[in-house]
């Protein structure tokens, strides 16, 4: 079959691996954000620089201190996300009674300052950060030849996303966040701190954020731009998906990753708009994202 | 209003004493000095017309108001400037007019989410047995049951967290009768219990079957307190504040 259309079975199952990668990234990424604009209503600008200050303290981690792979996987969310309680506390949390476009300009203001530190320090050359001994190689699944690091990294993002989801939808500190999430003010008469609930979630948000680049650092090179590339099509992926949905983040990144692979195969010149081009038929028929919910 | 004043005056012995609060939503000056007592164990109801300035009153009491000021004071302890977190672990629980059930949580987690902040609260099953309705409904959408199932979940999740000082916001509005009378029920049990009640009611024959004692509000203002067993002597007056 792939024969009379002309596509080597290799072909595509390479793609749709590779677009299950970007899926995996795309997934994480805006499952973060959606986490944090479903509690403190502002969209974080910064989210791409946050994937990539956690590739880079990976990176310096393993260079400086010759921490590996695995204990970078739990130690950077854990740094980079006290970075983000940080920012939160001084900066963010300030502009809450202020209109939402503030918190916008406020995390777009400070993307631009990080991934200026780093491109100062670092260049953008882009730095080496090599699979893990355990990860290298590949498998022959048959039909295809599938580099371990690869399904390692889809693995991981599908467990990270069901675990976040599962956490929110199933638990009582989930039912917390999604009170919290539809009518702060009350949650807060109960007797909870709301506030400390907002700064923790957007550490969260920032943490799954540096995870990804913890897990992207062997894939592509560890670069100062890697998370402003990125984050354009994750952006574009959030406003398909719909704002504040955590199982639509989840399942639109991982499913316009794929279909950027299959357009890939079959009309690669559109892989680079694809998704673009999805954004603008969502907006125009679903304004509210494929699984938002109109306000 | 030299009235009002004069009777709240006398009481001394309250667990709840509100004191020349005023309160605005933004610029707008929508509570001008609201004075009312309530003691132990008492039920007391704020009537008045719409747009008087009841919800307002609960409002700022659980600090839930952009701005207050004046003097609540709870058990010996002033409010004024405490977050409404602090004054929900003081021990006061908050039952809003729109009774704000979650539409994200099931009615399980609805009942489960306010945290106990005093020893004493009725268990789970308690609540259960006290509304059997949500017993069954325990897993649908807390937003999918009926107005008066709302209503029982919205006071049944805050009778487990122990406090014993209630803020109930037109628990009956828009309510059948059935549910009105069971909900009334509820009221005299708890306050058997020797919880203390405040109840903002517009019905106010439901009022006179459950309360000890009636402030009516004016336009952001206490203007008459009557005690439940002089009620049938001031019906004329009740009428003409109520416009009914
Ligand atoms: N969110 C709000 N913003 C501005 N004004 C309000 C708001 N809520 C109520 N008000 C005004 O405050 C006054 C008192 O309202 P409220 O306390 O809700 O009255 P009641 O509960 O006695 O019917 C009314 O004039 C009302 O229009
Ligand atoms: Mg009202």
């Amino acid at each position: 079959m792939f024969e009379l259309l002309g596509i080597p079975p290799q072909a595509l199952f390479g793609q749709l691996l590779l677009g299950l990668i970007n899926g995996s990234f795309y997934a994480l990424l805006s499952l973060g954000l959606a986490v944090i604009f479903g509690l403190l209503n502002i969209i974080n600008f910064s989210h791409g620089a946050q994937y990539m200050m956690g590739a880079f303290v990976a990176w310096m981690l393993l260079t400086y201190t010759g921490i590996n792979y695995w204990w970078a996987l739990l130690i950077v969310p854990l740094v980079v996300g006290a970075t983000g309680v940080v920012i939160e506390r001084l900066m963010i949390s300030r502009l809450y009674h202020l209109d939402h476009l503030y918190g916008l300009l406020l995390t777009f203001g400070l993307a631009l300052i990080i991934q200026g530190l780093f491109r100062n320090q670092y260049g953008v050359s882009g730095l080496p950060y090599s699979i893990p001994a355990e990860l290298s190689g590949g498998t022959n699944l048959g039909f295809m030849f599938l580099p371990n690091y690869r399904g390692w990294v889809i693995v991981a993002s599908v467990v990270v996303c069901f675990a976040t989801w599962f956490a929110i939808e199933k638990t009582r500190l989930g039912a917390y966040l999604r009170a919290a999430t539809e009518n702060p003010t009350l949650v807060g008469a109960f007797g909870i701190n709301v506030p400390r609930m907002i700064t923790l979630t957007y550490g969260f948000g920032v943490a799954l954020a540096a995870l990804a680049g913890v897990l992207a650092a062997p894939i592509y090179s560890v670069n100062p731009n890697m998370g402003a590339d990125l984050i354009i099509v994750v952006f574009a992926v959030v406003v398909i998906g719909g704002m504040g949905s955590i199982l639509g983040a989840i399942l639109t990144g991982f499913g316009l990753g794929i279909v950027e692979g299959l357009t890939r195969v079959f009309y690669p010149e559109g892989s680079a708009v694809v998704i673009f081009v999805i954004m603008a038929i969502v907006l125009l028929v679903k304004p509210a994202g494929l699984f938002g919910r109109t306000q | 209003m030299s009235e009002a004043l004069a009777m709240t005056d006398a009481i001394t012995d309250s667990l709840l004493a509100v004191r020349n609060l005023n309160g605005w939503y933004d610029e707008s000056h929508v509570l001008h000095g609201i004075n009312f007592d309530v003691r132990p164990g008492e039920v007391v109801t704020l009537l008045g017309r719409n747009g008087a300035g009841k919800t307002t009153t609960l409002r700022a009491i659980m600090g839930i108001l952009g701005k207050r000021q004046g003097s609540v004071r709870f058990d010996g302890r002033e409010l004024i400037g405490l977050e409404p977190r602090h004054i929900a672990q003081a021990g006061i629980a908050f039952c809003p007019e729109e009774r704000g059930i979650f539409s994200s949580l099931s009615v399980d987690e609805n009942l489960m989410l306010p945290p106990q902040v005093k020893p004493g609260g009725l268990t789970r099953e308690a609540v259960l047995d006290m509304f059997p309705n949500l017993r069954e409904r325990l897993g649908s959408q807390g937003t999918k049951l009926s107005g008066g199932e709302q209503q029982m979940l919205a006071i049944g999740r805050i009778l487990r967290t122990g406090a014993k000082f209630l803020l109930l916001d037109e628990p009956t509005e828009g309510l059948a009768p059935v549910i009105v009378q069971q909900i009334g029920r509820t009221l005299s049990q708890l306050k058997s219990q020797g919880f203390t009640i405040v109840l903002v009611e517009q019905n106010f024959r439901f009022a006179a079957s459950v309360a000890d004692r009636h402030y009516v509000v004016e336009q952001g203002r206490v203007i008459d307190t009557i005690p439940n067993e002089d009620l049938a002597a001031n019906m004329n007056k009740l009428h003409a504040y109520l416009g009914v």
